[in-house]
């Protein structure tokens, strides 16, 4: 599915190294986790993946099912499949939340050469898969994000990911900033669209998440590389000894 | 040349050969406006009131020639929306392109009719407004309305109208000079919408004045027409009674110049007053200049400014904008928001936003900013899957929404959109 070599980045403005070295393979169906320090690179990576700008890919490559991700613009990488929750989801004054989701999911269709969904399909399916995630009709007429609290913007980004249907999921820390009932809402989302071929990558710092969208291989990430890669017990290890002893270990 | 006397040789260039027609009330007002120009000359760019603006476009001898291009952007007239529609071709009223001008509770008649008509309501209105809205601030182009129109309406409403009246401004002469002054009067308890649209003709002078009495609602709602070289100075001037509503919106793309003066006066207590405008800009010898003075001298009135402008390829925004608030006019909520979305480094915006305040319980906010589309809105959207272009497209349309949201009938604003979307599509690059 998500295969990433040797990718190596550096900041546009700066002259700043990021990224030195990842490699990552992630197959169909499978959950990967990836942990690690502040400042090790987990989101620059995400972002490197979805196509910020601002970045500079000096080495290595990034394919989705054996297509090249980094040349494509960030449209394309979304309709080859990827999709990116954000840490921070953006607030878009002036567009409704609606016209954001029929938006994205129409342009997808589009450039996938799939018909267009009609204004009352869309509508039955956004309803179904907001109830699932307990978005009201209100949060959907207001415009993207605007006046959300956190709990209902990450809400507002698997509701995202459930409507457009990736291949690929990358989620960029949904848990910073959930309680303990909006984060067991998200993942349930997240789960719910485990289907055996969609795949994941979760960012995070904490178990937590991990003890609900369980992963099949964790990884942990320092000073632009991946250090260790294991399964979930690398979690619950790093959860009681934290970074210092892994950190220690590879040096 | 000192400034008095370079006006005054402006007056008698741009007055050179205009002749006035009109009998009765009408020529006394006419003599009134003429005194009025006399007194004041015509601005030139040494004026304060002109500082960000050149006016000597509008104030030259002949117009400076505009070529018509017909239907070929978008066609004036608001297709499907039911209306009664008037139309002016190069500003000369074309009876057999209108509408038979019968609505319920609405007399609709042209000028020259009116002025036949001694004792006629219009004689009340018809430069009353425009003149005493030479004061603070001389506006000598609108007593050149008042003095030298050649065609205009004058409306009544005397009770809710069931659709709204749609003035259409053809443009086919390339050197037509145009000079329009309508006067529209909403009764007790009426309530009328009056659409402009279309680019009118190469040069287009026109005033408009609008009287609202007690608990009448007015709207306007105008598009002023895709051609590149037409110019264009307007006047609007509104006096509200109280409980009066008058909203209007005003959709500006492309001209070469265009000079939107609205004066409003609120001397009825809880009146309301919005006014709105979205303009879209493409190429440095674009300016779009609003020019708004609105005075509370009532308890408890409202009033909301709200300009946005798209300006890209070198184009210049301008927006001076005043709320004058009188000493007894207390409770008064004024706001006023200018803002440019600037899509390079080459277009500018200039902001005058103004506040005179005399009454010590207001609650009066204005802002005015300029900035660039939001890039990690733009990436969000993209992310998603929409298309550069696309999400380009609704960012702007998001921008401006603030100000379409000023129009309260959906079908119209809907229209604004489509507009403003071709809009966009036509000046992608």
């Amino acid at each position: 599915m998500l295969e990433i070599k040797n990718l190596h980045v550096k900041l546009e403005e700066e002259d700043k190294v990021i990224l030195r070295g990842v490699d990552l393979k992630i197959g169909p169906g499978e959950v990967h986790a990836i942990m690690g320090p502040n400042g090790s690179g987990k989101s620059t990576l995400s972002y490197v993946l979805a196509g910020r700008d601002g970045y500079v890919v000096t080495d290595g490559s990034a394919t989705l099912d054996d297509e090249s991700l980094l040349e494509m613009e960030p449209e394309e990488r979304a309709a080859a499949g990827l999709f990116l929750a954000l840490q921070y989801p953006v607030e878009i004054p002036g567009v409704g939340n609606m016209t954001f989701l029929r938006t994205a999911a129409n342009a997808q269709r589009k450039a996938r050469g799939e018909e267009e969904l009609s204004a009352g399909d869309f509508l039955k399916l956004v309803r179904e898969k907001a109830k699932r995630l307990k978005i009201d009709a209100d949060m959907l007429k207001r415009p993207v994000n605007v006046g959300f609290s956190g709990g209902e913007k990450k809400r507002n980004e698997i509701l995202q990911m459930a409507m457009l249907e990736p291949k690929m999921c990358i989620l960029d820390e949904t848990d910073s900033g959930l309680d303990v009932d909006a984060m067991k809402l998200v993942s349930d989302g997240v789960n719910a669209l485990r289907d055996g071929k969609r795949s994941f990558l979760v960012i995070t710092h904490y178990q937590r998440l991990l003890d609900h969208i369980k992963p099949d291989v964790v990884h942990i990430m320092a000073a632009g590389r991946i250090i260790r890669s294991g399964g979930p017990e690398l979690a619950l290890e790093v959860e009681h000894n934290g970074y210092a002893d892994l950190l220690a270990e590879v040096k | 040349m000192a400034l008095a006397e370079a006006k005054r040789a402006a007056l008698a260039a741009r007055t050179d050969g205009l002749t006035t027609a009109g009998e009765g009330w009408l020529a006394t007002a006419r003599d009134g406006a003429k005194a009025r120009l006399a007194a004041m000359g015509l601005p030139v760019k040494r004026d304060e009131y002109w500082r960000y603006t050149d006016p000597s476009s509008l104030t030259s001898a002949d117009p400076l020639p505009a070529t018509a291009r017909g239907a070929e952007e978008d066609e004036p007239g608001f297709a499907g929306i039911d209306q009664v529609r008037l139309v002016f071709v190069d500003g000369v009223f074309d009876a057999k392109a209108s509408d038979d001008p019968r609505l319920a509770g609405v007399e609709i008649e042209r000028l020259a009719e009116a002025a036949a008509r001694p004792g006629h309501w219009a004689r009340d209105l018809y430069g009353v407004l425009e003149a005493r809205g030479q004061t603070p601030v001389e506006r000598p182009l609108a007593a050149l309305g008042t003095a030298y129109a050649t065609e205009g309406v004058v409306i009544r409403a005397t009770a809710r109208a069931k659709k709204p009246v749609s003035l259409i401004y053809v443009h086919q002469s390339e050197t037509s000079d145009a000079i329009l002054h309508h006067c529209i009067r909403i009764e007790s308890g009426a309530e009328l919408t009056v659409l402009e649209s279309g680019p009118a003709a190469a040069r287009f002078c026109k005033v408009m004045e609008v009287e609202v009495a007690d608990g009448g609602r007015f709207h306007h709602i105008r598009t002023q027409g895709p051609d590149l070289e037409r110019r264009a100075a307007t006047h609007v001037f509104a006096r509200l009674a109280a409980n009066a509503l008058f909203k209007s919106f005003t959709l500006t793309a492309n001209g070469r110049l265009t000079r939107n003066e609205v004066v409003i006066e609120l001397t009825g207590p809880d009146s309301m007053a919005h006014v709105a405008g979205a303009s879209m800009g493409d190429g440095g010898d674009f300016l779009h200049d609003d020019t708004v003075f609105i005075t509370h001298a009532a308890e408890r009135c409202e009033s909301r400014q709200v300009f946005k402008k798209v300006l890209k390829n070198g184009a210049t925004g301008v927006f001076q904008g005043k709320i004058l608030v009188h000493a007894k006019a207390q409770k008064t909520d004024g706001y006023q928001i200018s803002q440019s979305l600037l899509l390079d480094d080459d277009s500018q915006f200039l902001a005058k936003p103004e506040l005179e305040i005399y009454a010590d319980d207001v609650k009066c906010s204005h802002g005015s900013t300029s900035g660039a589309i939001d890039d990690t809105a733009l990436f969000y959207l993209q992310s998603r899957g929409v298309p550069k272009r696309v999400a380009q497209s609704l960012l702007v349309l998001a921008f401006l929404s603030e100000a379409i949201q000023e129009i309260e009938d959906e079908a119209i604003a809907e229209d604004i959109r489509g507009r403003l979307e071709g809009w966009l599509h036509r000046h992608e690059r």
